[in-house]
């Protein structure tokens, strides 16, 4: 069970007075499909952040059986597409080159084989027409694909994705959970921070509720009841549903 | 040797020099929106020169840069206390730091008799770029800049791909294992560096035109950070050139009986080239709809 892609204990992260994470804990298996839900505030983004080591939280996170900072190389990060700057003078080509850096390095030359596997990932999720554009020049939809098929240029096997259907068009969208759901059929483990409840059970296998601490974490047939959605959102979710 | 070569040349190529110095860090402080750390660098130089020029009585132009680069480690850091302490947004912060420590130096300038060795208001203003003149050999400032341009020119080469990626993305790239913080402060030490080697030949007006007004010119042109530069460029070195020259002919030609500061004018046909920059790409936007 050492292998396990990611095993998180405890996490706890403040900021000042907040307290963003509260001991969150939990396992995501290999070749899983993990959703993080939970409410506005609740730590979802700050969890994968923490668990990347960008923020400094305390607790204890494992990444195929040993530290995440040994594992990086095998874990790739798709940050909220609103994170950047959109109006940088650069291509679709130049942002899916940069998920190779760890191959190219500093200075090696970015040769035929790299343009090809960079096309390769733009063409997964469809977007092999807009190599040469602006990224400026880009739907939201079409930016976060972008993004995708950086992370899939890292060729990881641990893919953290903070909420990659914000704000995305239907096309996106299908275009995104069959990249994801094929990177799941070649072994790789998904994890991502969804707000839409209607699709956790179409789009994933586990889900982790959290509000701060964990409320429950598993396969979503057993996770995802009405019960632990009210402990994670409050009463005020069902009245909604109701 | 002719009286183009002794009294101009020089003086013109090293305004380009410290135009393509300036342009360099210029670009990426742009790009990550800390354009104010410019003019906070431009602005802190001259304290540190005054205060080097005070301890060491030496009027040494290594001595009194290295002075100026104190300077400006120390404005960097007092910038970052006043940020968390004071809990300002770091624009503020800056222009705190900045206007505070050069009002220092000017007072320290007045109190003092540097004058002597060319360090005056005027000239932490203007510089003293028509002063620098082949006589018998070549200006220090010369050798100065184009060791600094050089070296500036091969570190960015050398960390172009991260810096790109940090620039764009910080915290991807931090997962990437791209040390950003120290790229960011390696930034900011270049930006001094150009600042300090500037300051010292065309003054405090014309090092912030030149960090900022090629890169941003070149900024509206283009969509391909590449390009991007390599206009900067050529926009950093023909502002200079075009703006001595206008400053020593124009007004002859005018038939006016004097000449303008070439700093003045070097600074405003940068800004000019901005304008002109802007109205071609507004124009183009237009066309394109």
């Amino acid at each position: 069970m050492s292998q396990i892609p990611l095993d998180v204990r405890d996490l706890t992260l403040r900021y000042g007075d907040v307290l963003a994470l509260d001991g969150a804990t939990a396992r995501f298996p290999k070749a899983s499909m993990t959703a993080i839900v939970g409410p506005n505030g609740a730590g979802k983004s700050s969890f994968l952040k923490s668990v990347l080591g960008l923020e400094a939280a305390s607790g204890e996170v494992r990444a195929f059986g040993g530290p995440v900072a040994d594992a990086m190389a095998r874990i790739a990060y798709v940050p909220q597409r609103a994170a950047v700057d959109w109006s940088f003078p650069v291509r679709v080509i130049d942002v899916v080159l940069m998920g190779c850096y760890r191959q190219t390095g500093l200075l090696g030359r970015i040769d035929r084989r790299f343009q090809a596997q960079a096309m390769a990932c733009l063409a997964r999720v469809g977007m092999q027409d807009f190599a040469r554009r602006q990224i400026g020049a880009l739907s939201g939809g079409q930016q976060q694909r972008v993004f995708l098929a950086r992370a899939l240029a890292q060729g990881a096997e641990l893919y953290l994705l903070d909420e990659p259907f914000a704000g995305v068009d239907a096309a996106t969208e299908a275009a995104i959970i069959n990249v994801l759901k094929g990177l799941q059929a070649e072994g790789a483990t998904v994890i991502a921070v969804h707000h839409d409840l209607s699709t956790v059970a179409g789009y994933f296998d586990r889900v982790l509720l959290l509000n701060r601490h964990t409320i429950a974490e598993g396969p979503v047939a057993e996770i995802f009841t009405r019960d632990a959605l009210a402990r994670a959102y409050g009463p005020s979710l069902m009245l909604a549903a109701e | 040797m002719d009286e183009f070569l002794i009294l101009s040349l020089p003086p013109m190529v090293i305004a380009s020099l410290a135009a393509l110095a300036c342009a360099l860090p210029g670009n990426f402080l742009l790009l990550s929106r800390r354009a104010m750390l410019g003019d906070a660098m431009s602005h802190v130089v001259l304290p540190g020169i005054v205060v080097a020029f005070l301890l060491t009585g030496s009027g040494n132009g290594w001595v009194m840069g290295a002075g100026a680069l104190c300077a400006a480690g120390l404005s960097a850091l007092l910038i970052e206390f006043v940020t968390r302490r004071a809990r300002m947004e770091p624009g503020a912060a800056m222009a705190v730091v900045f206007t505070a420590m050069f009002a220092l130096g000017v007072v320290l300038l007045e109190m003092t008799g540097t004058s002597g060795i060319h360090l005056d208001v005027e000239h932490a203003l203007y510089g003293n770029l028509e002063t620098l003149i082949w006589l018998p050999g070549p200006p220090p400032e010369l050798a100065r800049l184009a060791l600094i341009a050089a070296g500036l020119a091969l570190a960015l080469r050398m960390v172009w791909r991260p810096l790109v990626l940090a620039t764009f993305d910080p915290v991807f790239a931090q997962t990437m294992g791209i040390p950003v913080a120290w790229l960011r402060a390696g930034l900011t030490a270049a930006t001094a560096l150009a600042a300090v080697a500037a300051f010292q030949a065309v003054g405090s007006i014309l090092t912030i035109s030149m960090l900022i007004c090629p890169a941003a010119a070149a900024r509206l042109l283009t969509t391909r950070l590449p390009v991007q530069v390599a206009v900067s460029l050529g926009f950093a070195v023909a502002s200079a050139v075009l703006g001595y020259v206008l400053a020593g002919y124009a007004p002859l030609w005018l038939g006016l009986p004097y000449t303008v500061s070439a700093s003045g004018m070097i600074a405003t046909v940068s800004g000019l080239m901005l304008v002109g920059a802007a109205l071609t790409a507004s124009h183009r936007a237009r066309a394109r709809l």
